[in-house]
């Protein structure tokens, strides 16, 4: 390239200038695109709308508290329902085991008056458990002890259960540890009891491996390993114990008195065919007019509506409305902003832009606004969600705390999008309607 | 083959009482690749309006204008855009400098409306084309930190960036002293030489007019070839005008 010094304007010492001009590029022919790049088209809209929310960030920023302050409430809404709702789920899951629970129950003769062998019962349910390879499952016991206290014999139930019952239950603890398989080992059996137990116990520190004495058919001393978190309107005493300590107090009992079945949790998405399969089995095991009940007993069975389901709508909605308000604030703004614009407009236009760039350029500043206003709403939501004082406030003792939810980010992205494409439309309107040379001599 | 050639154009506007007002009357106008021409003509002539037609802004009521041998009527609003873009510089009294922008940002500002490498390469060619205009050293200052005539050579810078075959020059020194304004008029008159574009210079200076090669005047509508020479060897050449 061929480089020469232009004339110098020697009158003007201030505003004089050398300037040296290419010779060859000029000379040739100017470059002529004869294909306008869509690529480029879109980065350079992208390019336009994120220099204008540069340039006025403080505008921008006023304007967009309100589309934050929104698109954070909903995120946080349905983040913090996540939440709850898996708080919801995991104390139906205490209550009635992990979806899919099947609860097999003692055959009986169909005229009703004889009940199984418990121990057969038993051996064909081991069988059972062996064959389908059910890797969770637990006898549930039931019955009552005596137990001797400071202040007299009182009554406790008593349940044995086998250590696979924590993991299917969530079983939470306030102090100590759940029931495991060496405790079978030990010579005084470990008891996991509940809160008023504890209490009527003076809450000993359980590293000093506090004994109780139980007495039914005959009497044990058991070592107390953990207790349960209380529970609401909870006031008897309770106990758990594994199945062989309990079977060793209270004997198997009869089957009338409704005091064993098994859990077995399997697979959801087999547990229909598994119902039937055991059900027949456990009957066919007993011979001719025996019938052997196996039915799934988790939450997920039982249907009826999402309790959170009326809360979430109506914070939602506030949310909605907050969204709504933030979007008019914005609306006016961006028309206000346009009217001023008018003279960059007409440049813009003058240099090339067409009139679907510049109406596409003022859309995307308010979308590009929106959205930087939305991934900030997101971020603090997802930091209020996560946070574990609000965790414990919203949902106490959850034990597999959800991520922050990906539907809730998109929602609350997508929502501020669309805010931010509705609030660029008219203004987008205006400024395609500029009229280029009278927006730029006047 | 002329770039540009205005035949027989007339534009004119319905009023609202329904009555038609026609601005321009019969413009006849060749401009050939590397011309210089300047016109001049007094407030409501209907310069705003030749600048619509000769920037590809506006079509014309009667008669035909082509560029580069195709009749723009043809053209649809937004090859119409593109080929402005490409194809014309402007060139404003006011400046029209962004705000908020520095002189680099607003000389990128056409490129943002390129394709190929002249998008991609925008920086780089803004840059360059500051050098070209003697302010590689205030790229990053503010329109509102440059003097005027350092705004105008950034206008300049961003007119000529895309290397447009046709400079459309609106009162390029209206808002400039007399020795700046020199100048700049200097510095648009080589950098446009150098180029190879047609330059066309809408003024009320004769003293501006005069540095073009043909000078037109328009007068209600009506565009004539005039001698701006002989004009300010005149006394009060302003007055004529």
């Amino acid at each position: 390239m061929i480089w020469r010094r232009a004339k110098k304007a020697s009158d003007v010492a201030d505003e004089a200038v050398r300037i040296a001009v290419p010779l060859e590029i000029e000379a040739a022919p100017p470059s002529r695109e004869h294909r306008h790049s869509l690529l480029s088209a879109i980065v350079g809209s992208f390019v336009e709308a994120w220099d204008e929310v540069r340039i006025n960030r403080t505008r921008v920023l006023l304007s967009l508290i309100g589309i934050g302050v929104a698109v954070c409430a909903l995120a946080t809404v349905v983040g913090a329902g996540a939440v709850f709702g898996q708080a919801q789920t995991e104390q139906s899951e205490r209550f009635s085991g992990r979806p899919a629970t099947i609860g097999v129950y003692p055959p009986y003769l169909e005229n009703g008056v004889e009940r199984a062998d418990t121990a057969q019962f038993i051996a064909h349910m081991d069988a059972v458990i062996e064959r389908y390879q059910i890797s969770h499952s637990t006898p549930r016991f039931r019955g009552s002890v005596g137990v001797n206290l400071l202040d007299g014999r009182q009554y406790s139930a008593v349940q044995g259960v086998s250590a696979a019952y924590g993991v299917m239950h969530r079983v939470e603890l306030g102090e100590g540890r759940w029931l495991t398989k060496t405790d079978e080992q030990r010579l005084a059996p470990a008891v996991v009891i509940n809160d008023v137990f504890y209490e009527t116990l003076g809450r000993p520190d359980l590293r000093t491996h506090p004994t109780i004495v139980l007495e039914s058919d005959t009497t044990i001393t058991a070592v107390v390993v953990g207790v349960l978190i209380p529970e609401p309107f909870e006031n008897g005493l309770s106990l758990m114990m594994l199945p062989e300590p309990f079977v060793s107090l209270l004997g198997t009992g009869r089957t009338e008195d409704g005091n064993l079945s098994y859990e077995l949790w399997v697979p959801e998405e087999q547990s229909a065919q598994l119902e039937q399969a055991i059900s027949r089995e456990v009957t066919a095991s007993f011979g001719e007019g025996w019938r052997a009940d196996a039915n799934r007993n988790d939450y997920r069975v039982w249907g009826g509506p999402d309790p959170l389901e009326p809360l979430q709508w109506v914070v939602g909605g506030i949310a909605g409305l907050i969204l709504l308000l933030g979007a008019l604030g914005l609306v006016n703004i961006s028309l206000v902003t346009v009217k001023y614009r008018v003279r960059e407009i007409g440049v813009r236009r003058a240099f090339g832009a067409t009139a679907s760039r510049v109406f596409f350029a003022v859309m995307m500043e308010s979308i590009v606004a929106t959205i930087a206003a939305g991934v900030i709403g997101v971020a603090v939501a997802i930091a209020i969600v996560q946070n574990p004082a609000v965790q414990n406030l919203i949902a106490p003792g959850v034990q597999d705390l959800p991520p922050f939810p990906l539907e809730a980010a998109l929602l609350a992205l997508g929502a501020s999008a669309a805010v931010g494409a509705l609030a660029g439309l008219m203004p987008a309107l205006v400024a395609v309607k500029v009229k280029v040379i009278d927006a730029i001599r006047y | 083959m002329p770039l540009l050639s205005l035949q027989e154009v007339t534009r004119s506007v319905e009023l609202p009482d329904f009555s038609r007002l026609e601005i321009l009357k019969g413009i006849d106008l060749d401009v050939e690749i590397g011309d210089h021409l300047s016109i001049v003509g007094r407030s409501g002539s209907g310069k705003s309006t030749l600048l619509n037609l000769l920037g590809l802004i506006d079509n014309p009521t009667t008669g035909s204008i082509t560029f580069d041998g195709e009749p723009l009527e043809k053209l649809s609003g937004s090859k119409r855009d593109r080929k402005r873009g490409r194809d014309v510089g402007f060139i404003f009294q006011q400046f029209n400098l962004l705000a908020g922008r520095t002189a680099l940002e607003n000389v990128m500002t056409p490129l943002l409306y390129a394709s190929g490498k002249q998008f991609w390469r925008r920086r780089t060619l803004a840059s360059e084309m500051l050098e070209r205009v003697g302010l590689g050293d205030r790229m990053a200052s503010m329109p509102d930190k440059l003097s005027g005539g350092e705004q105008q050579r950034v206008a300049i810078a961003r007119a000529l960036v895309r290397s447009p075959r046709l400079i459309l020059a609106d009162e390029p020194t209206g808002a400039l002293d007399v020795d700046t304004g020199k100048t700049v008029m200097a510095l648009l008159d080589d950098v446009a030489e150098q180029s190879g574009a047609a330059l066309i210079t809408i003024t009320h200076d004769p003293n501006v007019a005069a540095l073009a090669r043909r000078h037109y005047r328009l007068d209600n509508g009506v565009l004539h070839p005039i001698d701006v020479r002989r004009m300010l060897a005149t006394s009060l050449p302003e007055a004529a005008l």
